[in-house]
């Protein structure tokens, strides 16, 4: 083995901010939409109406009991085959990777953040819809200002939990060929033969901003804890 | 004004409420109390609609309560109500709490909504409160905090559902108070209670409920004198005895 270079680091500097600012991007497109598309999800599952809280059961249930990369594989290949026999396409339309990425990971993170804002809305008790119904409000009035931020407020912690679980899971793009920030160290690593230096700089980057990330999650869980 | 026709409720198999009639004129106080699970409170809460309920007729100021062409959220904006857990909006401040829904239901402008829910404060005497938030007042406190915000949407009836049953003993009297006085003023008040000191002093009729049944429902002076059925009979000596 010859010697450790992490000059290489530093050359492929401009490539490498490029693959870290994808998967940053990526973790917060996934983040936002996929709690507000859980949000959805959840108060569909909680409705008394059946058919809709038995179709958004169905759709959280497939998505968490098949693997992410499954997913992602599904979406990547076989989606643009679907589309291409439902709408009578010549051709599969061009999602292209990245596109493919946004659109998998929304839709997988939202049966996850789903659970979450369902256990969150669930732990408000039923007395604050019976006293914002008995001022007059309606349904969503009474979802929006009275038990969905208190939900949120209460499941904060567990919703960044989930955001660092989710950063982390972003890099399995790489292997659509995407240049997310493990895609692109993995090029280069290839490329100048430096692969112990590049994967201890993914893994120490990773360490670092995970680390934080759950240093915060702590701060708000004290926060909560004197609010209450 | 609000009138009970004949109401039956059932959970699943097991019936709630059987064929309960009575009527509550405007400015009438009528105090509901019975043993626990005598079905007073699924009762109060059928007026406003938080229970629906299978067989009868509910009418409030001419509105049918289970008419699909009803407007709830109007109905219910013009019932107040007051619940035993008080359940003030906790992310809220006290302020919000008293505007947020006059706002928002009855579309009245910040200033609008601010004047009125502050002078409703003033009266129940927590006006030194607006900024804080519910979970920094005492229960009885937030009572009286939950009274005003009823209030505020100018309602033409209030519910009480036990709405001293949660609280401290020492606090009870606050809240009682606040009722004396709205009852005083010509309210027309329906209070699921087992407050008898209030009944006496408020009450123009009681209604003793057992089972999902009204068992009696007379003015409040033969009801504590000779009351007829002998279950009245024994929960009056049961909650009057010390």
């Amino acid at each position: 083995m010859g010697e450790l270079d992490f000059g290489v680091i530093a050359r492929s500097w401009p490539y490498l901010l490029k693959g870290l600012k994808y998967t940053v991007q990526l973790t917060a497109v996934a983040a936002i939409g996929g709690t507000f598309f859980g949000t959805l999800l959840a108060m569909a599952r909680l409705s008394s109406f059946k058919p809709v809280a038995l179709l958004a059961a169905g759709y959280v249930n497939l998505m968490r009991s098949i693997p992410l990369l499954l997913v992602i594989f599904w979406f990547y290949f076989l989606s643009p085959i679907l589309l291409q026999s439902i709408m009578g396409w010549e051709r599969p339309p061009q999602i292209g990777a990245e596109r493919s990425a946004y659109i998998t990971f929304v839709m997988f993170e939202a049966a996850y953040f789903c659970e979450i804002m369902r256990a969150g809305i669930q732990s408000i008790g039923k007395g604050q819809a019976s006293a914002a119904y008995a001022l007059g409000l309606g349904y969503l009035q009474t979802m929006k200002l009275i038990i969905l931020p208190q939900a949120f407020r209460n499941m904060l912690p567990v919703l960044l939990t989930q955001v660092i679980v989710l950063f982390q899971d972003v890099s399995l793009v790489s292997l659509l060929n995407v240049t997310d920030f493990v895609g692109a160290s993995v090029k280069i690593a290839q490329r100048d033969s430096r692969i112990v230096e590049m994967y201890m700089f993914v893994a120490i980057v990773y360490f670092m901003l995970c680390y934080s990330l759950s240093t915060l999650v702590k701060q708000v869980q004290k926060r909560i804890a004197i609010i209450r | 004004m609000i009138e009970i026709n004949d109401v039956s409720k059932w959970y699943g198999n097991f019936q709630v409420l059987t064929d309960c009639t009575t009527t509550v004129k405007k400015g009438e106080v009528v105090v509901i109390c019975g043993p626990s699970g005598s079905g007073k409170s699924t009762l109060i809460k059928c007026v406003n609609a938080l229970e629906p309920f299978q067989k009868g007729i509910i009418t409030v100021d001419g509105m049918s309560v289970n008419n699909s062409q009803t407007d709830l959220p109007k109905l219910r904006a013009r019932v107040g109500m007051v619940f035993q857990h008080f359940e003030l909006f906790p992310h809220l401040s006290i302020t919000e709490n008293l505007t947020l829904a006059q706002m928002k239901v009855l579309g009245r402008s910040k200033e609008e909504a601010l004047d009125k829910g502050l002078k409703l404060l003033n009266r129940v005497g927590l006006q030194t409160q607006a900024a804080k938030f519910p979970g920094e007042l005492s229960g009885g406190q937030q009572q009286r905090v939950a009274i005003a915000r009823a209030l505020a949407m100018d309602p033409i009836a209030m519910l009480f559902d036990e709405p001293t049953s949660a609280l401290d003993p020492e606090m009870i009297n606050e809240v009682l108070d606040v009722m004396v006085e709205l009852a005083n003023e010509g309210m027309t008040m329906m209070c699921v209670t087992h407050e008898m000191g209030f009944a006496r002093k408020v009450a123009n009729r009681v209604i003793f409920m057992d089972q999902g049944k009204i068992v009696e429902d007379d003015t409040k002076a033969s009801f504590f004198d000779n009351p007829r059925s002998e279950r009245a009979q024994q929960f009056l000596a049961k909650i009057l005895h010390h």
